[in-house]
């Protein structure tokens, strides 16, 4: 929490929070965090929020399985990931408390609803004493906060149950003064969420403010105040990682002054990409739902040769359905954005859980010969970026683009510096000039990549489709020379397009003790980590690839730059061995992580000490 | 003289003879297969419809039919198996000013493409599909299909089907459609006119084309193709028309106790008058239902063809109504709306 005493009105200065709701799904977790986050944007800090609900829609109550969180990591310098270990955690029942406890700090604050510790939850959630006077908790602070009784006493306006749902408020009121927010922001939220119903804002209001009050009332208690914010000065908005990439597509559609099509079928988690786009007919986004994964991707194919921006989104099992159609992308050559929001596998696997395990399947999972272009977003707003990235790239090169997101910083959200369109690059298709004779198969020399010519277009009339063709001219054929040829140029083209790629960077010391390599979604942790490492005189140094097919060019120059090198990802070691197979001259470590859950920034910090004391 | 027909498809400046979609490519399909007349009457009909050149994409997917785009003079894909109808369905959608035309197999849509065949059947979405139904796998040289009729010896069922097989026209009503036709590949004129009825048809048009293997199922359809008994075990229907035939046309049908029947026009009292006439427009798909299932006479021409809004028209409508509602113009305006705040300096 990074404490230090200032005069500030008696309160502590803290630096960097991580606070979670926990709780039934039904206590309004996500709406407290919504609100919480909400007022810490109005404030002007940096966050990364991170819901973690179950599989189920709706669990029994009161049970460990059905236990529902939102993470919060706020902070008034650059924040990195949602947090490993919480200082604050609200638990609205015993349950929660339970699944959450091991994650609270040392000395951390503890928030409970202390009037739903009643012998019949602590049963439910498998305590045989009750916590809250075990002495069980004794090295955390505890505060207990009777805020459904309280919330229903003051509402006796309403009915029982209306009235115990605005506890939620009644500890974000706790919450609020213990950080020294102003309330405003809050009310704000609250009245226009419940917009039409005046009995229900007067009651969340009044427990919001009854709270507020009550905390005054706790003896010892913890009051903090953050200081000045230090981000770069400009326009910031809060993003999800899925509504960033939606976005990405469509800033990468207006900019190639194209239609974007998206063929898609729901599946965990990528589904919220489909929802955010189906919203922007305003824009002329054409969503399809189509009746499963194999049609989202082939009628974005269709949509493709029609002359639209089109991508689908799905999710690991959806994307072992698509790989037939990934290969005909490929075969036609035709622009498409392949998007999987990986999750934990295999087969239907845990769906609301992240890995980063579909990365062997993104490179190899197609028959024949058919390399396909990667690239792996590294964090929510990232997200926007590469999905922009992907799109162009798509289209200038015309070839399909898997980007790789996960269900870690899909789900997860962020504070985004808002971009203007004007900055970001130009995308230039390459479509074919109906007044000269147009040959499916013709390629420019410095990119290999073949014309675009759309139907609808006089005098390009041509045939495309998954058998293969002949050099130039497009007709089917089993020539043996001229198949070898074919796959030849489809594999020059993916390889030249490492040309448009930045090179790969490298932060901290050139010659350090250790190289730590880490791709996609794990980023703020491989970062948090290292900074870490770094205060306490570690001479460790981060590359990070976004791009990972084909490999920046310099990939091999940065890996031995580190007398040790050890990759970490999400998964048994995936990248680290498209690494291996690619440099054999270089030993290559592993840290590897297959839980479900995103790394802890301490347990990096272990992994790469234990490498660098060996 | 044909009608006309009426969309948003722009049509071309000179009129078009089939030569215009003349490919130069050799066709592949064997010798007396019945593929080569349905692509001469699919060209015959591009002509006849009149739209510009440049506006007609044929789709297929996998199968003998499925060649077909590349004996077309046109924009043409060639997908995989069993998807035409889901590319064709992304090719519409993203340019509704297209001319769709699926070139499809018994195989191709009706088992491995059977889920794509009956969703874009329910969306309505605008564009043509041809399926060949020759009840047979023939690029995989002789396996049973969907259509193949129970206890058919195949190469893979030497001891017979023991499988029921799909009537197209049940599981295209069945899907809510709104046009089905039936042709066979010999009757070049009835399979133009059947082709144009649907290229004017306002959603998805399913045309089943009766079509001969000559190697792996031939004389499947004798029954209906020799001359002896041809004319007594075709009907051909027509909308507004008593649904007469017979070589000496005097055979129709009658609605009887909710059952089509056969009578004899001038037997038992029956005059013409009697005869049940064709309703193809009608959105009751009982009727059809029953036309599409029948086997004595089989049932061709335009067995349905009722409105329905298109998927297609419904998507650019509420494309329209949202872009005059909305405040939101541009990716920047998008990006800028909602919750924003600013960090100053």
């Amino acid at each position: 929490m990074n404490e230090e005493t200032t005069p500030m009105s008696g309160r502590k200065q803290v630096n960097d929070i991580v606070i979670k709701f926990v709780g039934d799904s039904g206590d309004g977790i996500q709406l407290s965090g919504n609100i919480f986050a909400d007022t810490l944007a109005h404030i002007g800090l940096d966050m990364a929020t991170f819901p973690d609900f179950p599989a189920e829609v709706r669990a029994p109550r009161n049970t460990t399985f059905g236990v529902s969180g939102f993470q919060i990591h706020f902070s008034n310098k650059k924040v990195l990931t949602p947090g490993d270990e919480y200082d604050v955690l609200v638990c609205f029942n015993p349950a929660s408390l339970k699944v959450n406890l091991k994650n609270v700090k040392q000395g951390g604050i503890i928030i409970v609803d202390s009037s739903n510790f009643t012998p019949r939850s602590l049963e439910t959630a498998g305590y045989t004493s009750n916590p809250l006077e075990d002495n069980s908790l004794d090295n955390y602070i505890v505060l207990q906060i009777p805020a459904s009784e309280m919330s229903i006493s003051i509402n006796s306006d309403l009915d029982k149950k209306s009235a115990e749902r605005t506890k939620n408020m009644y500890i974000l009121g706790v919450l609020y003064n213990m950080f020294g927010f102003e309330l405003k922001p809050a009310i704000n939220y609250i009245n226009n969420k419940f917009k039409n119903t005046s009995q229900l804002i007067n009651a969340n209001l009044k427990s919001l403010e009854e709270g507020y009050k009550f905390s005054e009332t706790l003896k010892n208690f913890p009051k903090f105040y953050l200081a000045k914010c230090e981000l770069i000065p400009g326009k910031y908005r809060d993003i999800q990682g899925n509504v960033a990439t939606a976005w990405g597509l469509m800033a990468a559609a207006e900019k190639a002054g194209l239609h974007l099509f998206i063929g898609s079928y729901p599946i965990t988690p990528a589904t919220e990409i489909l929802v955010e786009l189906s919203k922007h007919r305003e824009l002329g986004v054409k969503t399809f739902q189509a009746e499963d994964e194999i049609a989202g991707i082939t009628s974005a194919i269709g949509a493709s040769f029609a002359g639209a921006l089109a991508a689908t989104t799905t999710s690991g099992p959806g994307l072992s359905l698509k790989v037939e159609a990934m290969g005909l992308a490929v075969m036609t050559e035709l622009p498409i954005v392949i998007v999987d929001v990986q999750r934990a596998g295999p087969s239907t696997g845990m769906p609301t859980k992240s890995e980063q395990a579909d990365l062997y399947m993104s490179m190899f999972g197609r028959n024949g010969e058919a390399p396909i272009p990667i690239i792996a977003a590294s964090s929510s707003v990232d997200c926007f970026f590469a999905a922009f990235e992907a799109a162009k790239i798509a289209l200038e090169h015309m070839t399909p683009v898997i980007l790789l997101s996960d269900g870690y910083i899909g789900l997860g959200s962020s504070v985004f510096r808002i971009p203007k369109m004007a900055d970001l690059p130009e995308i230039r298709p390459p479509f074919a000039d109906p007044n000269v004779k147009y040959y499916p198969y013709e390629r420019d020399d410095e990119w290999y990549v073949r014309k675009w010519a759309i139907p609808g277009t006089p005098g390009l009339q041509h045939r495309v489709g998954g058998l293969e063709k002949s050099d130039i001219y497009g007709e089917v054929t089993t020539d043996a020379k001229n198949h070898e040829k074919m796959v030849i140029n489809r594999e020059e083209k993916i390889k030249r397009i490492a040309h448009k790629w930045p090179l790969q960077r490298i932060t901290g010391p050139e010659d350090a003790d250790l190289l730590v390599v880490s791709w996609g979604g794990t980023k703020g942790q491989v970062e948090g980590a290292i900074q870490n490492l770094t205060t306490k005189g570690y001479r460790i140094s981060h590359t990070h690839f976004r791009y990972i097919n084909p490999l920046p060019l310099n990939t091999h120059e940065i890996l031995k730059s580190g007398k040790k090198v050890i990759v970490c990802e999400l998964n048994r070691g995936q990248f680290a061995n498209i690494l291996r197979m690619n440099y054999q001259d270089i030993e290559f470590h592993q840290y590897n992580k297959v839980q479900g859950q995103p790394f802890t920034v301490r347990e990096l910090e272990n992994a790469f000490t234990e490498l660098l004391n060996s | 003289m044909k009608k006309s027909i009426n969309n948003t498809i722009p049509k071309s400046d000179v009129p078009l003879t089939p030569k215009d979609f003349e490919s130069d490519q050799i066709i592949r399909w064997c010798p007396g297969c019945g593929d080569h007349m349905i692509v001469n009457s699919l060209k015959k009909v591009f002509a006849e419809i009149g739209y510009k050149k440049e506006n007609y994409v044929v789709v297929s997917g996998i199968g003998c039919s499925s060649r077909l785009p590349y004996y077309v003079n046109s924009y043409g894909f060639h997908g995989i198996h069993g998807r035409a109808n889901a590319i064709a369905s992304g090719v519409k959608i993203a340019n509704p000013k297209l001319s769709i035309w699926v070139a499809t197999g018994d195989g191709d849509s009706l088992a491995i493409g059977g889920n794509h065949f009956i969703h874009v059947v329910r969306r309505n979405l605008d564009m043509n599909i041809i399926l060949f139904n020759n009840q047979i796998y023939g690029l995989t040289k002789g396996q049973y299909s969907p259509t193949s009729p129970l206890g058919a010896v195949t190469k893979t069922s030497p001891y017979g089907t023991i499988e029921h097989p799909f009537t197209t026209g049940e599981l295209v009503l069945g899907a809510q459609g709104t046009f089905f036709a039936r042709s066979l590949d010999i009757l070049v004129d009835l399979t133009t006119n059947v082709l144009f009825e649907a290229a004017s048809h306002d959603g998805t048009s399913v045309i089943e084309i009766f079509q001969n293997c000559v190697i792996f199922n031939d004389g499947a359809y004798n029954e209906i193709t020799n001359k002896e008994n041809r004319d007594d075990n075709v009907l051909i229907v027509e909308d507004g028309q008593p649904m007469i035939f017979g070589k000496n046309k005097d055979k129709g049908l009658v609605l009887n106790n909710f059952n089509l029947e056969v009578v004899t026009i001038g037997e038992n009292g029956i005059t013409e008058k009697d005869i049940l006439v064709h309703d193809a427009k009608t959105p009751s798909p009982f009727i059809h239902l029953m036309l599409a299932k029948m086997h004595h006479p089989w049932v061709f021409g335009v067995i349905r063809k009722t409105p329905a809004p298109t998927y297609d028209d419904l998507m650019e409508e509420q494309i329209s109504m949202v872009k005059a509602k909305s405040n939101i113009k541009c990716m920047d305006d998008l990006l800028n709306s909602g919750d924003t705040w600013e960090i100053k300096e």
